[in-house]
Order: C-alpha cells, then sequence, then structure tokens
C-alpha cells in the first residue's frame, strides 16, 4: 500500500489572517512539503498541473526534479498531468528524463483538467476532450514502448521514424494512472491497458467513488490483466487533525468556509459526511481512511489533500507530523485481512523485475555495430 | 406505473403555487383516468441542498433524490411563483443543476403564479423557452393564475384542457427524444464501453 500526499499549488489567501503567499513562497513551501513527506516516511508526492492563477503548478517535471534531487526514496508522481492538451511527444521525453534523474522515482496520473480556457490557450477544443485523451494517451503509450515510431492521429502533426528520447530507465515506461472522477471512459481506459484509476474522491460522496472503482475493476479482469480483485486502484482523501478533535473542527472551519471549490456552501459537517473529508484526531483520520476500503475494496495508492484553501506552511508541516505518528497504524490496518494475491502498487523496481531485469534501451544515432550513421541506413 | 413528478416553487405556506400545481395534477390524473406514481417536489424545501450543489457540483440527500426522479419521470407539471419578470431563483436554480439531457423528450405542463395577470406571458416568455432548451416536449396549454383568477372559472377550463394535453402526450410524442435522455452511471456501463470502438471514434476526423 503506497501513502502519499498530492498538492494542486493553489496560492490562496489565509482567512484567518488575510495574508496571501507569494508565488515564491508557495513554489518553496511546496518543495518543503515534498521533503517532509518523504521525513515521515510517506511514499508519493504528487502535483496537479495548471496553467493560470492562482496556481503554481504549471511546469510539474521542474518541481518534481528539483524534489528529486533532494530526496531519496520518495516516488514523484503527478495529479493529474494534462493529457488533453500537452503533446503527448512532450509528455514522453519529459517524463523519461525525469526517471533517468530520479533512478526511476516517477509515475504520473493522466487527466482531463478543469479548467476549460486551458484547451484554446493550448490550441485545442474542450469538445474533443475526451477523443484528445484517448489519441494522445495512445501516441504516449507507444513512444515509451517503440523505440521508431510511424504515427498519423487527428490530434497532432504526423510522425515518421520519430524516436523520443531519452529511452525510459532500463527499458521501462513509467507506470501510468489515469484519474477521472465521473467519465467511465476513463475509467474503461485505464482497464484497457491494465494501467492504474484513480479516483479523486474528495469532492463526491463514496456511493459514486464505489460505483467508478467497481466498474474499473471489472473491465481491468474483461481485459485480461488479472482479476478484478487485482487491479490497481487509488483514491485521494482529505483530512485535518489536532489531537483533540473540537481544536481540529474549530481551526479548520475557516478554511474550509472560505476554500475555493466548496467555501461558502455545505457545512463542515454535512460536508465531512458526505464526502471523505475528516476532521478530527488521528485516531478518527486513521479510522475513516482504513475505512475506505470497505466500498473500493483493497486497493493501492492513498493520497491526501493537505495544503490547500490558504492553510500555512507551518499548519501543513503539523499536519504531515501527526499523519507520520498514525503512518504505522495505517499501514497495519490496511495489511489487515489483505489477500496475498492483491498486488502492490507498481514501482519502477518491480516492473523492472517484471519485464525480466533491466536493459539499457539507449538508441544511438551511429549504428554501435557497423559504424554508420542513421541517415547512411535510410539512404 | 406512469410517473409523474410535480415540481414546483412556492415558498409561502400556503402557497398558490402549490395550489395550482395540486390542481394541475389532479387534471391530469383525471384526463388519464388510471392509477399514477405522483411525486411532489418542494423546492422550498431543497434550498440550502441546491446552493450547496452549485458550490460543491454534486446534489446531495433529498434533493439527489428529488433529482432522481425528474430524470426517471414520464411526465412533469412544474409550477413557479413570477419574480422579477420570469421564473424565480430557485426554481431555475433546480433546472440548472440537472444532468444535460435528464429532461430530453419529457412531456412537461408548465404553470405560474403571480400577483397580477401583467406577468401572464412569463410562461410564453421565460418557461416555454428555457424547457425547450432542455429538449422536453411542452404542451400547448401553459396556466398562469393571478391572484385573481381562482375566483375565475376560466382558470379551471385551462387547467383540465392542459391537463388532457399532458396526459396525451404521455408515452406518444417522447420516444426518439428520450432515447437520448440523460442515463445514470449503471444505465451508462449497463452494456460496456469497448474500448477499441473509443480509440477509433477518438480519431474519427467525422466524430
Amino acid at each position: 500500500m503506497q501513502l502519499g500526499i498530492f498538492t494542486v499549488g493553489d496560492v490562496t489567501t489565509d482567512p484567518t489572517t488575510g495574508r496571501t503567499p507569494t508565488e515564491h513562497e508557495r513554489i518553496k513551501a511546496t518543495v518543503a512539503i515534498a521533503k517532509k513527506a518523504e521525513e515521515i516516511g510517506l511514499d508519493v508526492f504528487a502535483t496537479g498541473e495548471h496553467h493560470n492563477p492562482p496556481f503554481i503548478a504549471s511546469a510539474p517535471t521542474t518541481t518534481l526534479a528539483y524534489i528529486g534531487a533532494q530526496t531519496e526514496r520518495i516516488i514523484l508522481s503527478t495529479a493529474t498531468t494534462l493529457i488533453t492538451t500537452t503533446d503527448p511527444v512532450l509528455i514522453a521525453e519529459n517524463y523519461a528524463k525525469l526517471q533517468h534523474l530520479t533512478d526511476g522515482r516517477v509515475d504520473l496520473m493522466m487527466g482531463r483538467g478543469n479548467t476549460g480556457p486551458v484547451y484554446p490557450w493550448f490550441g485545442k477544443d474542450i469538445r474533443q476532450g475526451l477523443n484528445l485523451a484517448v489519441e494522445n494517451y495512445a501516441l504516449l503509450h507507444r513512444l515509451w514502448r517503440e523505440d521508431v515510431v510511424d504515427w498519423e492521429g487527428r490530434f497532432r502533426t504526423p510522425l515518421q521514424g520519430f524516436t523520443s528520447t531519452p529511452r525510459p530507465l532500463d527499458g521501462v515506461a513509467p507506470f501510468v494512472w489515469h484519474g477521472s472522477i465521473r467519465s467511465p471512459e476513463i475509467a474503461e481506459q485505464a482497464a484497457y491497458y491494465g494501467d492504474g484509476f484513480f479516483h479523486n474522491h474528495i469532492f463526491w460522496p463514496a456511493s459514486h467513488t464505489q460505483r467508478m472503482v467497481a466498474y474499473y475493476r471489472q473491465r481491468f479482469e474483461h481485459y485480461g490483466h488479472g482479476t478484478a480483485d487485482q487491479a490497481i486502484v487509488g483514491l485521494g482523501g482529505q483530512f485535518f487533525m489536532r489531537r483533540d478533535s473540537q481544536d481540529a473542527v474549530n481551526e479548520f472551519r475557516p478554511y474550509f468556509d472560505n476554500a475555493p471549490v466548496y467555501g461558502h456552501g455545505p457545512a463542515l459537517e454535512d460536508f465531512t459526511e458526505a464526502t471523505p473529508l475528516t476532521v478530527g484526531s488521528p485516531q478518527q483520520v486513521l479510522e475513516r481512511t482504513l475505512s475506505f476500503r470497505d466500498y473500493v475494496g483493497h486497493y493501492q495508492r492513498q493520497l491526501f489533500l493537505i495544503d490547500h484553501a490558504g492553510l500555512p506552511l507551518k499548519t501543513v508541516l503539523e499536519q504531515l507530523d501527526l499523519l507520520g505518528e498514525i503512518l504505522p497504524d495505517l499501514r497495519a490496518g490496511f495489511a489487515e485481512g489483505r489477500p496475498a494475491h492483491v498486488p502492490d502498487a507498481p514501482t519502477h523496481a518491480s516492473l523492472v523485475a517484471a519485464a525480466g531485469g533491466a536493459h539499457d534501451s539507449t538508441v544511438h544515432a551511429v549504428d554501435d555495430v557497423t559504424g554508420r550513421r542513421a541517415e547512411e541506413v535510410s539512404a | 406505473m406512469t410517473r409523474l413528478v410535480v415540481v414546483h416553487a412556492g415558498l409561502s405556506t400556503p402557497s398558490s403555487t402549490r395550489l395550482l400545481a395540486d390542481r394541475l395534477s389532479a387534471a391530469t390524473l383525471e384526463a388519464l383516468g388510471q392509477p399514477v406514481d405522483l411525486t411532489v417536489v418542494e423546492l422550498r424545501d431543497l434550498a440550502h441542498e441546491l446552493a450547496d450543489n452549485l458550490l460543491t457540483g454534486f446534489p446531495t440527500g433529498a434533493l439527489a433524490d428529488a433529482v432522481e426522479q425528474v430524470r426517471r419521470a414520464d411526465a412533469l407539471i412544474v409550477v413557479t411563483p413570477v419574480f422579477s419578470a420570469s421564473y424565480s431563483g430557485l426554481f431555475k436554480t433546480f433546472f440548472d443543476v440537472l444532468e444535460p439531457g435528464t429532461l430530453a423528450g419529457t412531456p412537461v405542463l408548465v404553470g405560474a403564479t403571480a400577483g397580477t395577470a401583467r406577468h401572464s406571458l412569463v410562461l410564453e416568455h421565460a418557461l416555454r423557452p428555457l424547457f425547450a432548451y432542455l429538449r422536453a416536449v411542452v404542451v400547448p396549454t401553459a396556466v398562469f393564475a393571478a391572484a385573481e383568477d381562482f375566483a375565475d372559472p376560466d382558470l379551471e377550463r385551462r387547467v383540465h384542457r392542459a391537463g388532457a394535453e399532458l396526459a396525451a402526450l404521455l408515452g406518444v410524442a417522447s420516444a426518439p427524444a428520450a432515447a437520448d435522455r440523460a442515463q445514470s452511471f449503471e444505465e451508462q456501463v449497463a452494456a460496456p464501453l469497448d474500448f477499441e470502438d473509443l480509440l477509433r471514434r477518438a480519431s474519427d476526423p467525422r466524430g
């Protein structure tokens, strides 16, 4: 079971002080949070991708590479990578490069984004969102698995004899998750490729998450990747904890009431009942989190959103300290009753092992054997 | 059994909007001449949940039930008080949070109440276009009731004509449009998708 955090990189005013961090402060805070996540023993740090204020989440591989250079163990991931509006060739290059730099500590989560104007800003048509996600990923999937790709599709310029560089580390593509709140097509896509399916989970009722995950599991089995309970499932989550649960409620309430997404709407109590948000003691967070299995089955990755809505860095780091305290119990709880045939989330090491060991996949411009250059070979 | 759902946005108790809605449903039942599964959705009771839905993107509790009732309805009777020369904000909010296609092909009888007869064309200028946009089938007679109409036998005639029109439309005029009515998640995945097909369609320039 992998446990981690994900950030959307919002620059939000702290409603209790009226202070808004600068972009620089928020970017540096993101790095501090990621380093702290490794320090307390989390497995995953994931960043979102946005191309507009009030977010600092553009250029995700720059952030992840910088964090990668200052950490040793934590997996660097995304939540999400915009497969709709980003050229799949650039995704292939950027994340393969990140894979090399971090010795394989990379995976990605594909998503379609939630900001309509991003499509026109990047020259795409929002009405084609689903089709872009399907076609672009089909190309990305090939770019990481075939040294030389001929491609003609609907949404980008054709490729003839194209090699995406660097080739994936050890000849193994980064593992990919597909995130969607409500599109069965994306669950279908994840199942088809045998990739992971991640349900954001935090804004919608559990009954909905349950249906999406059940569909993905059933289709994962249909496409022959294993039994339904072996499908690779990830969930979002959201908490705020203090040792005394009433302190947690009192301290978090102004952040909840003014939060960019659901603020000024439902009462904190109603929202915690309707969604996985848990505000209370570490014990309450522990119990609530372990109860997610009751409706999605044994799963592979749990990510928490902890740094949004204007919470100051100091508070976020305290949240991580508290999470660190319950981490052994979370791990023990998730291991309890877990059948042996339910796999862990794939990692670089497990994917290399499954591929029969590491092999360098460098594509040399000059043929090592004959000494001829590529142009001479094709001439 | 035929599912008839009444949605009204009356605010006071008793409410003349509710009174008109009740008369319209009674006239429809009479014209149908058979037992009907009748549900009344009082939007006043859902006001908080509607505001929450605007902000969170999903319906909860009684609102989720009401949305599902409306989605599964064979016919609707919708009645709003006139506020500022149009339907009330509460009334519009309910139809704003429905998934696109929820009312496709559904026969709808529209009604409105107001303090003065000067608002009577609200039905033709506001409600009829709204439900046309939602691809519902609006019956020809829309029923407006100003305060003084509740003492006028003509109102009862209009109510009965509208009810008979709605009854006549049930299961007749709506079939092709209803074929692409919004589905629940269960219905969407009842026949699983086929990814090879999604791949082909994604790259089809005609799609």
